[in-house]
């Protein structure tokens, strides 16, 4: 079961590296040759500038805003707590077609189609959820008490803010912004609709010559996204381990 | 305190609820003709062949894709909460990594594989079981391929952390009370992952109706689901009220499900409880 989970990804990679003139499995040789058309072509080189680019927005504006509401809203008591939060997951529930028509005609009202900056916050909203949630379980952790004992020693809210409950989440807060950063570079459909031609990302590219042709460049791009989530991933597994062996000392 | 949390409710009013609401109500009040024949125009859309057919399509898609990722999903959540070392942390990267992997790149794997010159087709025509390709994509079998494979992590996820939570104990009493496996699993396990079951089934089920990538580049012209009818009547016809009207359908089912969904499940469970 996990072979046939795994095996469309690891033959993509594979793929990637063929020496051939087209896709073929297995490739009769291998090459980088496909690797240097995606890092050679302006068009794709633009593309993957964009997509970090907007990536970089999307991943800063989610996390600092996300932070915020996460700590507001595990030290807040109110009522319908349950019901905020399910609204607050909704970008991820409304299906995102209609999601990227309906920012698609605002952002056409404005004249911002095609805006990066505009971009990068419309998937800081898509990426809010998920922030939100990984945010929500690392202040969890956080006791309560240590602030209560550093402001009963006289601390103030900023301070005890910065020098106690940041540290103390920081690990929480990088994978948030790991996820965060991965969720705008994977998303398609809302910059489909709002890249214009000056925003084109990786996957809007991808779409687009998917649409012509099934070429092998396209291998070397998804080659290139999937080594991408696969270095967030463990690089968020390495931030995990630390923070866990981190408490164990602690408790020591 | 509270107020902490303003800028994620102006992030998520200014730039989802407005563009969402306004979507709606211009296009609606920019309709010209008198709301008698916008009614009528409502009408004729909403029970058109084109439409009613997508709806089916969408709806039955999205039951199969649902029921194929339980089947598949089952085993390998249930695999997960009792499994430690090397072979569990593989799995773990096998449902982990292509859930974190752009859409369009798994598609696009699925794509290579199955074509008519893809792996699969190859593989069997040399080895002289079959002598002609087999249609595997650009018809339904592609999409719900395609489909399932993007929504089993979501599955995984949630009957993982429901199936977490059950008792172990439980089964214990229930074998050395002399139950079967089979029946201490029907009768004990099975009952207690339900909840886990049925919230999973709800969360592939509300994403499924609303697909639009994998349909298009895998799907035929006979899969033609409900968000492709509405990318089409923009991007072909430039239909802004139709587009609208559907979409408000679509949104009305979504929200709908994601009520009940909301009061079966602990909304953390979307990202496998940590």
């Amino acid at each position: 079961m996990c072979v046939a989970l795994m095996a469309p990804i690891v033959i993509v990679v594979i793929l990637a590296f063929s020496g051939d003139g087209y896709l073929r499995f297995p490739p009769t040789s291998l090459s980088l040759q496909w690797f240097a058309r995606f890092l050679g072509n302006v068009q794709w080189q633009r593309a993957l500038l964009s997509s970090l680019l907007i990536g970089v927005v999307a991943c800063v504006v989610s996390t600092t805003v996300g932070f915020f509401a996460a700590y507001a809203f595990l030290r807040c008591e109110f009522r319908g707590k349950k019901l905020l939060l399910s609204l607050m997951i909704m970008p991820v529930i409304v299906p995102s077609i209609i999601t990227a028509i309906a920012m698609y005609y605002l952002a056409g009202k404005l004249g911002l189609i095609g805006n990066f900056v505009w971009l990068g916050l419309c998937h800081a909203v898509i990426a809010l959820p998920v922030v939100l949630l990984i945010l929500l379980s690392a202040l969890h952790a956080v006791d309560p008490n240590l602030e209560r004992a550093a402001l009963g020693l006289g601390g103030s809210r900023v301070r005890v803010f910065c020098r106690i409950v940041l540290p103390i989440a920081m690990p929480g807060v990088m994978s948030a912004a790991l996820f965060a950063f991965l969720a705008s570079f994977d998303e398609l459909l809302i910059s489909l609709f709002l890249a214009g031609v000056r925003a084109q990302t990786l996957p809007v590219r991808i779409w687009n010559s998917l649409n012509l042709q099934v070429e092998p460049t396209i291998a070397a791009v998804s080659a290139f996204l999937i080594a991408m989530t696969a270095l967030i991933l463990a690089a968020e597994a390495i931030l995990r381990q630390r923070q866990t062996q981190r408490r164990r000392q602690t408790a020591i | 305190m509270l107020l902490l949390m303003l800028p994620a409710w102006v992030m998520l009013v200014g730039l989802f609820l407005v563009p969402l609401v306004l979507f709606f109500v211009r296009t609606f009040s920019d309709f010209d003709g008198t709301s008698a024949e916008f009614l009528e125009q409502a009408r004729d859309l909403l029970f058109s062949q084109a439409y009613l057919t997508a709806l089916a399509t969408t709806n039955w898609i999205s039951l199969i894709v649902t029921v194929t990722v339980l089947l598949i999903g089952y085993p390998i959540a249930c695999y997960l909460t009792t499994a430690t070392g090397i072979g569990s942390r593989l799995v773990v990267l096998s449902i982990v990594l292509p859930y974190f992997t752009s859409i369009i790149v798994r598609t696009f794997s699925w794509m290579v594989l199955l074509g008519e010159h893809g792996l699969i087709n190859n593989t069997l025509i040399a080895a002289g079981i079959i002598p002609a390709p087999l249609p595997l994509m650009y018809n339904r079998l592609g999409v719900l391929i395609g489909m399932s494979y993007v929504l089993l992590p979501y599955m995984v996820l949630t009957l993982y952390a429901a199936m977490r939570a059950i008792d172990l104990s439980l089964l214990r009493a229930a074998s050395s009370l002399g139950a079967s496996g089979f029946y201490t699993f029907w009768r004990v396990y099975f009952p207690l992952s339900l909840p886990g079951v049925l919230s999973g089934a709800l969360i592939v089920y509300i994403l499924s109706i609303g697909f639009f990538i994998t349909p298009a580049l895998m799907g035929g012209q006979h899969d033609i689901m409900i968000a492709m009818l509405i990318d089409r009547a923009l991007e072909v016809a430039v239909d802004w009220p139709s587009a609208a009207l559907m979409s408000l359908t679509l949104l009305v089912v979504t929200m709908a499900l994601y009520a009940l969904y909301y009061r079966l499940t602990d909304i953390r469970r979307l990202i496998g409880a940590r």
